[in-house]
């Protein structure tokens, strides 16, 4: 069927691949931050919510925002050209190169099961990355209003 | 009977589950949400190249929708805070995670119709794992 060829392949160009790898970098990392400074806190329960609040203007929790506040505009400009499953395997993927760099950078020793979580994300993300990065319906209506808004 | 599992910090297996349910249901719902206003905006590498970084920063902001994704994703993320604050960053973080995979996988073919095909949904079961044994 010339179905397929007529529609147009949702495939990334190198600068949305940039926006991926930001997206899966900065969000483990962030993640890193904020455990590191919430474990430092005492125990927080919920009776006393302004706390939390606290915990905001502490350095590493601090840090750790403004990591995520950049992995979140980098989220929002993906999802803009790709699908929510397209997306969310990527930041999954964050931890694969977290613990890489961790085992080549940092000399950490990686146990079986994280190599074994590493190659299963890996493999997932693979397979989703063969896909289109969105659906067919979607690819449409986007050329109709991009075509829409040149004429 | 079945046995109770034992979790450090003295919380128990209902309370801890609780938790990391409400962290995958809150943030399911904001991504959802954040998902459906950025389709809706259209594509953000455009409306910049159109209007600049500003026209682009003004789409999302003007975007009702987008306010309500946020919300929930806000209530997700000090649901987490309160969660690591209870439980083991190495229990909290990848059981969430990769129960909120799976919640996205289905919220997002049910609400959003992407055509979540098998391989999508392989990706989601492998990474799900892979997620857990990585962080555990």
């Amino acid at each position: 069927m010339s179905h397929s060829q007529a529609q147009p392949k949702a495939r990334l160009k190198p600068g949305q691949y940039l926006i991926l790898l930001l997206v899966a970098l900065c969000a483990p990392l962030g993640d890193s931050c904020l455990s590191r400074g919430m474990s430092a806190l005492p125990g927080i329960s919920l009776t006393h919510p302004l706390v939390l609040l606290h915990a905001v203007f502490t350095p590493w929790i601090a840090g750790g925002i403004l990591l995520l506040i950049a992995f979140f505009a980098c989220y929002l400009t993906a999802l803009s050209w790709a699908d929510l499953t397209y997306v969310l395997p990527t930041t999954a993927f964050g931890y694969v190169l977290i613990a890489l760099l961790g085992r080549f950078w940092l000399h950490e020793h990686i146990s079986v099961w994280r190599w074994a979580g590493i190659i299963l994300i890996t493999l997932g993300v693979g397979f989703v990355a063969r896909g289109p990065s969105l659906t067919e319906a979607n690819v449409a209506s986007a050329t109709q209003q991009a075509s829409e808004e040149n004429a | 009977m079945i046995a109770p599992v034992a979790l450090p910090n003295g919380v128990g297996f209902w309370p801890a589950s609780a938790m990391i349910v409400t962290v995958s249901i809150t943030s399911t719902i904001g991504e959802v949400l954040t998902a459906a206003a950025m389709k809706s905006i259209g594509d953000l590498d455009a409306i910049r190249a159109r209007n600049g970084l500003r026209g682009a920063i003004r789409a999302v902001l003007t975007c009702p929708l987008f306010f309500a994704g946020v919300s929930f994703l806000a209530l997700a993320f000090f649901a987490l805070l309160f969660a690591l604050n209870h439980l083991d960053l190495s229990l909290a973080a990848p059981a969430s995670a990769s129960l909120t995979l799976v919640t996205n996988a289905v919220a997002a073919k049910l609400f959003l119709h992407e055509n979540v095909d098998r391989r999508r949904w392989v990706a989601a079961v492998l990474v799900c794992v892979g997620v857990y044994l990585i962080a555990h």
